[in-house]
């Protein structure tokens, strides 16, 4: 009983001091002074254009990464050929190279004078230091969920329901919409938290390729980093409180999506 | 009509799955591909519903060459041996599944299954997901859903593979009655010999990617083409240079011109039969299945002097 008890006391501890602490005391500090100070910390432009740029950068990435990290999956577990295994080593980049790192990378080929960027600036076209750069950013370093969420599922499934569908008579279409995509549904939900999660809180390469213009490139986390040099405690706390609603959102969401067997 | 195959060859890499197996298969039979796992069996009922390109060769379905078509147009029900349930889908929304994606009107689908759902007995089961049944009964879910696009040949897997021994008997013997009274080609794959004499009307014996023999269950037991399938379709021993089924070996206390010598080697009463363990003159041993009385008659123990006569042997080159 009693090594049970420390088992337990050692990880509610640990949880305890990384977690709940931090992220009740955001909240506390936030809401210490009643709604007041929150609602204006969020309603200032500022905070407004941040919210937006970040939902809408996490939008892009979770559906750009959704379709992508599904069809990659499927290639890398149904298809075999050369540079497999190249392959699933490129998915996996994005969580193995540091975030600034990427930024600075994509600036080399978006930048202005980067080899890429230099023939999209002649059509006016600007992709660093404004929103493409930043949604860009987003979808690269929140690519790899996905893929790495669905690929075990859809090993574990193995292809005899697909192949029985097929003798019942539907397409190759038919039989992913109406059998593969249904069994997969937990991989896929799990990889979108995971991706939005990513998303919402990146920091590092947006912060290289955003330019971190007030008002106009920064995300909320920029926003967050802002506030807080700029001693402005509670616009801080409040963006940070934002950032984790829409996190917590997100995992509501998801629950709900959860397959119908689970829930019998 | 039925089903032909003409010289269908079939490798995975290094692996000869198929080579150049031809077959007819009469319209409305029962057959049973049997054979070892490795021979190839499977390879060839996934190419007959062509889950499996063949290298080379045809497969031609009721008159029609099929081999380069592909399974949604082949009118083939097929049949896993891990059941394919459609997991996320109720039994009625599996067995639905061909008539939705074919576009059948709504009251039909609902006539059509209900029916079906009647005929695997599993009417009260229609809203539940295939994990709360058991693998009986997802088998014959399994079963109706194949079933109710109407094919025109049923092709099972070792349908009954993965069941206990029970449940495996009892499918086995509701196999043959639905057969009967829906006369469908069918092909069933199996490993199990006993499974293929007690369900099948014709059997396919293969062994090492070719086929070994056809026919009925009776002349597959009773005049096997080569000794491979003598000893996979029943239990042999060897007397000299012949093969012989135990139960043909008969044990006589005097000899004559037609026995040899021998001496037993132990006794073991098996309820129905009795199996006499022999070693003769020469030296080379050999087993005998003789019925209890005729046991009870002779009085075997080990160390006694006997005379056996091999009643029908044969000899494959």
């Amino acid at each position: 009983m009693k090594a049970r008890l420390a088992l337990r006391s050692v990880a509610l501890g640990y949880l305890g001091f990384l977690i709940i602490l931090p992220v009740a005391t955001v909240f506390w500090l936030t809401f210490r002074d009643g709604l007041g100070p929150f609602w204006s910390s969020v309603a200032e432009p500022a905070a407004l254009n941040a919210f937006r740029i970040t939902v809408l950068a996490a939008l892009v990435a979770v559906v750009a990464n959704t379709a992508f990290g599904i069809l990659c999956a499927i290639v890398l577990v149904r298809h075999d050929f050369p540079g497999k295994r190249l392959l699933s080593a490129l998915v996996d980049l994005p969580l193995a190279v540091s975030p600034v790192v990427v930024g600075l990378a994509l600036i080399l080929v978006y930048g202005t004078y980067g080899w890429f960027g230099s023939h999209l600036a002649e059509y006016g076209i600007r992709i660093i230091f404004s929103l493409p750069g930043i949604i860009l950013a987003t979808v690269f370093v929140s690519l790899p969920f996905v893929v790495r969420e669905v690929a075990p599922v859809l090993r574990e499934i193995g292809t005899e329901q697909e192949q029985a569908a097929a003798t019942l008579g539907a397409s190759s279409w038919q039989t992913f919409w109406r059998i593969t995509l249904p069994s997969i549904r937990p991989g896929v939900a799990y990889g979108v938290v995971l991706t939005t999660a990513k998303a919402l809180g990146e920091f590092g390469a947006v912060a290289v390729v955003s330019g971190r213009i007030i008002g106009r490139t920064q995300t909320l986390t920029l926003h967050v980093e802002d506030r807080f040099q700029a001693f402005d405690m509670t616009g801080a706390y409040a963006a940070s409180v934002v950032l984790a609603l829409l996190a917590l959102g997100t995992l509501f969401a998801m629950n709900l999506l959860r397959p119908k067997e689970e829930k019998t | 009509m039925g089903i032909t195959v003409r010289n269908v060859s079939k490798r995975f890499g290094e692996f000869v799955a198929l080579d150049e197996v031809s077959l007819e298969i009469p319209n409305g039979s029962l057959t049973a591909l049997l054979g070892p796992s490795g021979s190839g069996k499977s390879t060839l009922l996934r190419v007959i519903a062509g889950l499996e390109e063949p290298d080379a060769g045809e497969v031609v379905i009721s008159g029609e060459d099929k081999t380069r078509t592909p399974p949604q147009r082949r009118g083939v029900g097929f049949v896993f041996q891990h059941y394919a349930a459609f997991k996320h889908m109720t039994v009625w929304e599996n067995v639905a599944f061909g008539l939705e994606i074919r576009k059948r009107p709504k009251e039909q689908i609902r006539k059509r299954v209900g029916e079906l759902l009647e005929l695997v007995q599993l009417a009260g089961f229609a809203h539940r997901y295939p994990a709360q049944l058991s693998g009986g009964q997802r088998q014959r879910m399994a079963l109706a859903r194949a079933l109710a696009i109407e094919p025109e040949v049923l092709l099972l897997d070792e349908p009954f593979g993965a069941l206990d021994a029970t449940v495996r008997k009892e499918l086995r013997s509701w196999l043959r009655r639905l057969h009967e009274e829906m006369p469908v080609t069918t092909v069933l794959v199996t490993h199990d010999q006993e499974e293929a004499m007690e369900v099948a009307n014709e059997i396919v014996v293969m062994n090492h990617a070719r086929v070994e023999q056809v026919g009925t269950p009776e002349e597959i037991y009773e005049s096997p083409a080569s000794e491979f399938v003598m000893s996979f379709v029943g239990p042999v021993t060897r007397m000299r240079d012949a093969l012989i089924r135990p139960h043909d070996v008969e044990i006589l206390l005097d000899g004559d011109d037609s026995t040899v010598p021998a001496a037993v080697d132990g006794v073991l009463h098996l309820g129905f039969e009795v199996r006499v363990h022999l070693r003769l003159s020469g030296g080379e041993d050999l087993w005998a299945q003789i019925p209890r009385r005729t046991a009870r008659e002779l009085d075997l123990k080990p160390g006694d002097r006997v005379h056996v006569r091999a009643s029908r042997s044969r000899t494959f080159a």
